[in-house]
C-alpha cells in the first residue's frame, strides 16, 4: 500500500510537466499569464449591454472603485475611490464600481472569436455574474503551425532523414552483426572490442573534422551529412543486433550450408525474417534519435527551409519565446506526440530493447 | 589456412565491411584529424597552422574556459548521483507487486522519450520565474520562489531538474536487472529474518551492481557533455546570467562554429575526453571492490 501512494506520488510528479505541456497548449494566452493557474482552459461569459457575450477577464477588483477616462489618454484607468481626490487633471468619469471584498467585480474585454486578440475597449461586470465553460482551444495547433511558417516543410524533412536513416541503420548493422557473430574468422573477437570501444569517444572530438569533412564535400547546409553516416554501421546498433543473432543456434546456418546456401542466402533466408523482432528495435531507436536529434541539424543545417522539427522547434522559440506560450506548448506537443504515440504502440518491443543495453552489456 | 578459413575470412570481412569503412573515415580519419587540429591555429577557410602546445597553454589561461568547466563539473556532480539514486528508487518500487505496473512504468518512462528541444520548452516555461509552475507550488508551500533561469545561482539547479526528469531509461535498465535477481536470495533472507532494508542493501544493490556500474559511466559520459538542453535554455550559447549556465560542450561549440577557433575547440574536445576517461577510470576502481558479477 506504502508502496503504491510513493508510486502515485512520483507519477505525478513525472507527468505534471507534460500534463502542463497539454493544458498550455489548450489555454487562451491571458489564462496562461494567470495566478494561481488554472489547469483547465476556460472560456467566460457575460452579459454586455444586455447581450451574453464572450469575454476576457483581466483585472479584478476587490474595493469600491471609479473607472476614468484621463484626457488626452486612450486607456481608461481605475481608480479607488478613497484616491479618486488625488486625481489630477482634467478626467471624465466612465462607470462608478460597487466593488468590495465579498463582491469583487471583474475588467473585462470582449474575446474576438478567432482567437487570442481582443478588443480593447474594457467593460465592467460583478464576478459573480461572470459564467465559466470548459473550452480547449484547438486552434492554438493551427496558429502555432501557422507561426511556425514552415511546419509542414520542417515535418517532411524530418520525415525523409527518418526514412533515410532507418533505412542505413538497419541494412548496415544487419550486414556487420552478421559479420561479428555468425562467421568465425581470425581476428573477429578483437574487432569486436574495437567497435565497442568506439563508442567510449566523446562526440565533441570528432565534430570538428567532421563538420570539416562534409564542408569539404559541399554538404554543410545539405541535410546529406544528417544521414549518410547511417550507413556505416554504428557500434551501438551492432552490439544489439551481435546479442540477438547470437543468440539464434548455429546448426541453423550449418544445415543450411550443407543445403549449399552461400553466407549472403542464410543471412537474407534465415537470419534476417527469424530476426524481425531486433530489427524492429533498432529501427525505432533510430527513428527516435533521428526525429530528437538536435545538434546534427544545429551543425549541418543552415537553411530554414531545410530544418527538422526539433531545429525548427528552437529557432521557433528564438525567435517568439517567453511571450507565447500557448503557441510554444502546442508546437512542442506536436512535436513531441508522434514519439510517444509510437512508442505506446510498440512498448514491448522498445523496453526490451533497452533493457538488452545494460544488461547484456 | 584452409580453404574454408579463408573463405570465412573474406566472407566475414565482406559482411563487416561496412562498419569498417565507417570506422577508418568516421572514426580513424576524424579522431587524428582532431588530435591534429588541436595543435593548429585552424579557421576552416585557410589551411591548419602548427601551432604546437598554444590551443592547451592559451586554454589555461582562459577564463571562461574554467568556468564553464567549473559548471559542468558541479551540473555532473550534483546530477549524476540524483539520477542515479532517483531511477534505483523508482526501479525497485516498480519491481514489487502492486497493481498498476505497467502504467507506473509507461508514466516514469515517458518524459525520457520527449526530443531534448521540447523537454528544454516545458521546463522553460515550469521554471518561468512570473507564471511558472514550480514558483508557483513553491509559494504555495510557503517558499519564496526564485528566478529559476535570470538569478546565476539556480541555473544549474535548473538543469539538474531538467536533467532527473529524464531518467525513465535508466529506470528500465535497472528493472530489467532486478527482474533477474534471484528470488531464492530473498527467500533465504527472509527464513533468515531479513528486514526490507536489509534485503535491498545486501541482496539487491549487490545483485545489480554491474548495472549501476554501467548506468554512473553513461552518467559521467552523457552530462560531461550536456549540450542541448542548456544551449537552448540560456539563448543559443550565451551561457545565462553571468555565464552560470555556460557548460563545457556549449563553450566549446561556440569556439569552434562561432569564433571559427576550429583548433581549440579540438583542444578543449581532447581535454574533455581525457577528463571522461579520467573520471570513468576512478569510478572503476571506486566501484571495483563492489561490483558482484554473478557466477
Amino acid at each position: 500500500m506504502l508502496v503504491f501512494f510513493f508510486l502515485v506520488i512520483g507519477s505525478i510528479v513525472f507527468s505534471t510537466p507534460l500534463i502542463w505541456m497539454v493544458s498550455t497548449a489548450l489555454k487562451p494566452i491571458e489564462q496562461t499569464m494567470s495566478m494561481p493557474p488554472t489547469w483547465l482552459p476556460y472560456r467566460y461569459f457575460a452579459d454586455i449591454n444586455g447581450k451574453k457575450m464572450a469575454i476576457v477577464p483581466k483585472v479584478k477588483i476587490e474595493e469600491p472603485s471609479t473607472a476614468i477616462l484621463l484626457e488626452g489618454v486612450n486607456d481608461g484607468q481605475i481608480i479607488p475611490n478613497t484616491k479618486l481626490a488625488d486625481q489630477k487633471g482634467k478626467y471624465k468619469i466612465l462607470k462608478d464600481i460597487s466593488a468590495d471584498k465579498d463582491n469583487p467585480w471583474s475588467a473585462v474585454t470582449l474575446e474576438k472569436i478567432t482567437g487570442n486578440e481582443n478588443t480593447t475597449e474594457q467593460f465592467f461586470v460583478p464576478v459573480k455574474a461572470v459564467e465559466r465553460t470548459l473550452c480547449f482551444r484547438w486552434s492554438n495547433f493551427k496558429e502555432a503551425i501557422k507561426a511556425m511558417k514552415c511546419f509542414w516543410m520542417y515535418l517532411k524533412n524530418t520525415l525523409i532523414l527518418c526514412f533515410f536513416t532507418v533505412m542505413g541503420t538497419v541494412i548496415s548493422s544487419a550486414f556487420a552483426a552478421y559479420g561479428f557473430s555468425r562467421i568465425q574468422w581470425p581476428g573477429r573477437d578483437k574487432l569486436f572490442l574495437v567497435a565497442l570501444a568506439t563508442m567510449m569517444i566523446p562526440f565533441p572530438v570528432i565534430m570538428v573534422p567532421l563538420y570539416c569533412l562534409y564542408r569539404s564535400l559541399g554538404f554543410v547546409g545539405t541535410p546529406h551529412p544528417l544521414w549518410i553516416g547511417s550507413f556505416f554501421a554504428g557500434a551501438f546498433n551492432v552490439f544489439l543486433l551481435r546479442q540477438f543473432f547470437m543468440s539464434i543456434p548455429q546448426t541453423l546456418s550449418e544445415a543450411a550450408r550443407i543445403d549449399g546456401c552461400s553466407e549472403f542466402q542464410i543471412f537474407m533466408r534465415i537470419i534476417l525474417p527469424i530476426s524481425k523482432p531486433a530489427l524492429l528495435v533498432v529501427a525505432l531507436f533510430q527513428f527516435m534519435g533521428t526525429w530528437n536529434d538536435f545538434l546534427g541539424p544545429l551543425l549541418f543545417l543552415t537553411n530554414q527551409e531545410d530544418f527538422t522539427l526539433a531545429l525548427g522547434l528552437q529557432f521557433f522559440q528564438s525567435q517568439h519565446g517567453g511571450t507565447e506560450w500557448n503557441y510554444l506548448m502546442a508546437a512542442s506537443l506536436l512535436v513531441v506526440t508522434p514519439v510517444i504515440v509510437l512508442f505506446l504502440l510498440t512498448q514491448k518491443a522498445f523496453i526490451e530493447g533497452i533493457s538488452t543495453t545494460g544488461i547484456k552489456g | 589456412m584452409t580453404r574454408g578459413e579463408k573463405y570465412n575470412l573474406k566472407m566475414g570481412l565482406l559482411f563487416v565491411s561496412p562498419w569498417i569503412i565507417g570506422f577508418l573515415v568516421f572514426t580513424v580519419y576524424t579522431v587524428g584529424a582532431s588530435f591534429f587540429y588541436s595543435f593548429c591555429d585552424y579557421d576552416v577557410l585557410s589551411k591548419p597552422v602548427f601551432i604546437g602546445l598554444t590551443n592547451y597553454t592559451d586554454m589555461a589561461s582562459d577564463s571562461v574556459f574554467w568556468k564553464a568547466l567549473y559548471n559542468t563539473l558541479i551540473f555532473a556532480f550534483f546530477a549524476i548521483p540524483l539520477g542515479l539514486v532517483s531511477s534505483i528508487c523508482v526501479a525497485i518500487l516498480l519491481n514489487m507487486p502492486v497493481s498498476g505496473r505497467p502504467v507506473f512504468r509507461t508514466i516514469f518512462f515517458l518524459p525520457s522519450l520527449v526530443p531534448l528541444v521540447a523537454t528544454s520548452m516545458i521546463w522553460l516555461w515550469i521554471f518561468n520565474g512570473k507564471f511558472g509552475l514550480l514558483n508557483y507550488f513553491l509559494n504555495m508551500a510557503g517558499l519564496p520562489g526564485p528566478e529559476w533561469l535570470t538569478n546565476e545561482h539556480y541555473t544549474k539547479p535548473a538543469l539538474v531538474l531538467t536533467v532527473v526528469w529524464g531518467i525513465g531509461n535508466s529506470v528500465v535498465i535497472y528493472l530489467a536487472a532486478l527482474q533477474e535477481v534471484p528470488v531464492q536470495l530473498y527467500e533465504s533472507a527472509d527464513i533468515d529474518g531479513a528486514g526490507f532494508l536489509r534485503k535491498i542493501l545486501h541482496i539487491t544493490l549487490p545483485s545489480i551492481s554491474p548495472v549501476i556500474y554501467f548506468n554512473l559511466v553513461m552518467g559521467i559520459i552523457g552530462c560531461l557533455q550536456v549540450f542541448a538542453q542548456p544551449y537552448i535554455m540560456f539563448g543559443a550559447g550565451t551561457g545565462g546570467p553571468n555565464r552560470s549556465a555556460l557548460f563545457y560542450a556549449v563553450y566549446l561549440y561556440e569556439n569552434a562554429f562561432t569564433y571559427n577557433q576550429m583548433g581549440y575547440a579540438c583542444a578543449m574536445a581532447w581535454i574533455l575526453f581525457m577528463i571522461i576517461l579520467g573520471l570513468t577510470y576512478m569510478a572503476t576502481m571506486l566501484s571495483r571492490k563492489h561490483i558482484h558479477y554473478g557466477e
